[in-house]
């Protein structure tokens, strides 16, 4: 259990309100005039040298985007966002259009990195200074600062870029798959995002090809009333297999800060594709000051058969969560899963679930949800599984299990399941528990103190979704889970 | 020794125990019987540490220090181990890495290093060879679908590791068959030793047959009211609790 002596080691070491990414890197940078209109959608696609039919396609989302208003259908609150009063697009300063080699990168730049512990020198990773082989790509507000392992990656023949960095050396590709999965008219954030969007990451993995090491994104909110919009577009082809993670900080600020991304996936037939998230956004202080508001649309389509997209996430930051990370089962005998663990504190909020749309015959999903709300918090599990007409033989497994931990926080089960033909099966489990007395006092009467008895007892709860976890990041996530939860307990 | 003196406890305004007197020596097994609530399990939990109860006179003495200040998890290091009569689960968390978490939490409490993977797994394996405890239960998750018995014979194998000084046993036998019964108590009487005290909560003789008591208390109504040889129990087992019930009203 040294994992979780080391959790509760680093409890105590930090105070409530402390977040160990909360500093602000002191950096120029370039921003895009406060406010959105035309001009700011052409004003970043200039940035990025896009030809038309990027500019087109954007323009053609903010047009739709004026027209739509904002959904309140969500079991969060918050004041409303003055959309105007945002910057859409910053860069730091000698980034230009992107840096050519790791040394073009801005010291300062990689101090940030450092100290957020993702190195982004290749040669330091394979010196051993970290043990777990990761190709990263860091996007530092709008853009992407670097990315690593690119040679290796593609002598195997994977594309993993700056997507603003795809748009240019793979038009055809991007042109295919953009907004094919999550549509220009999707939801609202997505078509804001559609407009706007700076950066993110690209991965085109080729048929037959096991890509040869874990790819993985890492975000990052610098400046102040910036909103973040990224863009993440993968695509497995036929027989591939890719695993993917994306991480998450921002400094603390008393304001709230908008991060509202789009991800994509596709797999073709009999192609894989697991994406993880370890979001760990600033959520806020324990008054419920400041924090980032993550209004994320992220979306796989199973297109092949055969194919597989499994989600899992670990959420332990944001003020306010607003994500369902959904598939799209329409290849025969494709395959959906989603593992989730929801942790929220303080006065944190999440909304956060699951879509499994089954339109293929014979496919499955699986959805493990673990929401454990401690503090004021209030957490839901929003979830729908669909069954079309000619999905026969669907079936779904879903299991939402919520730990209250305290008497002022709530969790909340919202689940939607509709099946359209006969020879569906779905199934679904659900409990609501809490630490109970008697489990704290059993621990504490075989020598666990309150604090470690509660780490130990949550571990257990999340362990099915935790082992879901690239190995590297389990551990990590295994530390985020007992900070978030400190100062629960008594 | 362990003593408990004057103890008055109540739980949501209703009285439980009012001025109980009970001594344990180190060496000694000490058994409690007692009809249905009169609050043989509220000792057990009061002398562990649980919150719910308030003290509202006397005192519990480890050794000549007054322990009721102290959290459950500082009484478990100071060597009070409970063995509880509805042991309880902990979805996920398997039942080795519990074993482990524990001990090495008392360890760490005391200022001893923790027990390295190796020396625990060798203590583990004695232990549970001797309780016939199957390996394959110590990778499942604690408690969590364990039959009646097997929760028993792990409450006794965590006893075994933890090797407190005294072991406080609430109703052990109950919901054990013969031969469960039979080793739970031989696990119990290869830990009895001149420095080690026990006391035995139960409501039946059969198992004071098994784990033989040098002394024998009757409870009711949160007072000790007899106190006797092992014999007394015999006499209980025939003749019921009535007239002590009565005695005390």
């Amino acid at each position: 259990m040294a994992a979780v002596h080391e959790t509760v080691e680093t409890v105590k070491s930090v105070d409530v309100d402390a977040y160990k990414y909360g500093f602000v890197t002191d950096i120029e940078s370039e921003k895009a005039p406060k406010g959105l209109d035309e001009s700011t959608v052409r004003y970043i696609s200039a940035k990025k040298n896009e030809p038309e039919w990027m500019l087109e396609w954007r323009l053609d989302a903010f047009r739709r985007w004026k027209t739509m208003t904002e959904p309140d259908w969500s079991r969060v609150h918050y004041p409303k966002i003055d959309y105007q009063d945002l910057y859409y697009y910053s860069a730091p300063k000698k980034m230009g259009d992107g840096p050519m080699t790791i040394d073009d990168v801005d010291p300062e730049l990689l101090r940030t990195y450092e100290k957020l512990g993702i190195p982004l020198r290749e040669q330091e990773i394979l010196a051993g200074v970290t043990t777990s082989r990761v190709a990263v790509d860091a996007v530092f507000d709008s853009v992407s600062v670097a990315t690593t392992f690119k040679a290796e990656l593609n002598k195997a023949g994977v594309i993993f870029c700056p997507i603003s960095e795809a748009v240019h050396s793979h038009p055809e590709l991007v042109k295919k798959y953009l907004g094919s999965v999550v549509p220009v008219t999707d939801n609202y954030f997505a078509t804001l995002n559609s407009a706007v969007f700076s950066d993110g990451s690209f991965v085109y993995v080729p048929p037959g090809v096991r890509c040869p090491m874990e790819l993985s994104t890492y975000f990052r909110i610098n400046e102040q009333n910036t909103g973040q919009f990224e863009r993440t577009l993968i695509i497995a082809d036929k027989g591939a297999y890719v695993s993917y993670l994306e991480g998450c900080t921002a400094p603390k600020r008393d304001e709230n800060q908008l991060h509202a991304a789009v991800v994509e996936l596709v797999a073709h037939d009999d192609a894989e594709i697991k994406y993880s998230t370890v979001q760990n956004w600033y959520p806020g202080d324990s008054e419920g000051r400041g924090g980032i508001y993550n209004f994320v649309t992220k979306r796989g389509d199973c297109r092949g058969a055969r194919s597989k997209i499994s989600w899992t996430q670990v959420e332990t930051g944001s003020a306010i969560t607003w994500k369902y990370p959904s598939c799209i089962l329409r290849g025969e005998s494709s395959r959906g899963e989603f593992y989730s663990i929801a942790i929220s504190n303080g006065r944190q909020q999440v909304d956060s679930g699951t879509k499994m749309l089954h339109l293929g015959k014979n496919t499955t999903s699986r959805i493990i949800s673990k929401g454990i709300a401690a503090g004021r918090s209030d957490n839901t599990y929003r979830g729908q599984v669909f069954a079309h007409r000619k999905a026969t033989g669907a079936r779904n497994f879903t299991n939402c299990d919520s730990l209250l931990i305290g008497n002022r926080c709530g969790a909340h089960t919202v689940p939607y399941i509709e099946a359209r033909n006969a020879s569906s099966t779905f199934e679904h489990e659900a409990t609501t528990s809490k630490i109970s007395e008697d489990q704290l006092f059993y621990c504490m009467q075989r020598g666990l103190s309150a604090e470690e008895a509660t780490a130990l007892i949550v571990n257990g709860f999340v362990r099915d979704v935790l082992q879901q976890l690239p190995m590297e990041f389990a551990v990590e996530a295994q530390k985020l889970i007992a900070i978030s939860l400190e100062g629960s307990v008594g | 020794m362990l003593e408990i003196k004057n103890l008055h406890v109540r739980i949501d305004d209703k009285k439980i125990l009012n001025g109980l007197t009970l001594t344990v020596k180190p060496g000694e097994v000490a058994a409690i019987m007692g009809p249905n609530g009169s609050g043989k399990s509220t000792l057990s939990y009061v002398i562990a540490g649980r919150q719910d109860y308030e003290v509202t006179e006397g005192e519990i003495l480890l050794d000549g220090v007054n322990i009721l200040e102290l959290d459950a998890h500082e009484r478990a290091a100071k060597g009070l181990f409970l063995a509880f009569q509805y042991p309880i689960e902990i979805p996920g968390v398997t039942t080795m890495t519990f074993l482990k978490a524990s001990l090495n939490a008392q360890r760490k409490q005391r200022g001893e290093a923790e027990l390295s993977t190796p020396d625990f797994m060798k203590k583990v394996r004695a232990a549970a060879d001797k309780l016939g405890v199957p390996q394959e239960m110590l990778r499942r998750p604690l408690n969590v679908g364990f039959s009646g018995g097997e929760k028993k014979r792990l409450e006794v194998l965590q006893m075994f590791l933890l090797e407190p000084r005294y072991g406080i046993l609430d109703e052990t036998d109950s919901g054990l068959d013969i031969d469960a019964l039979r080793i739970v108590s031989e696990g119990v009487n290869a830990l009895r030793s001149p420095t080690r005290g026990f006391l035995v909560i139960t409501h039946y003789q059969r198992l004071l047959d098994h784990i033989v008591p040098d002394v024998v208390h009757v409870m009711s109504r949160g007072q000790i009211v007899k106190t006797g040889g092992k014999e007394l129990a015999l006499e209980l087992e025939k003749n019921g609790y009535r007239d002590y019930v009565t005695e005390a009203a």
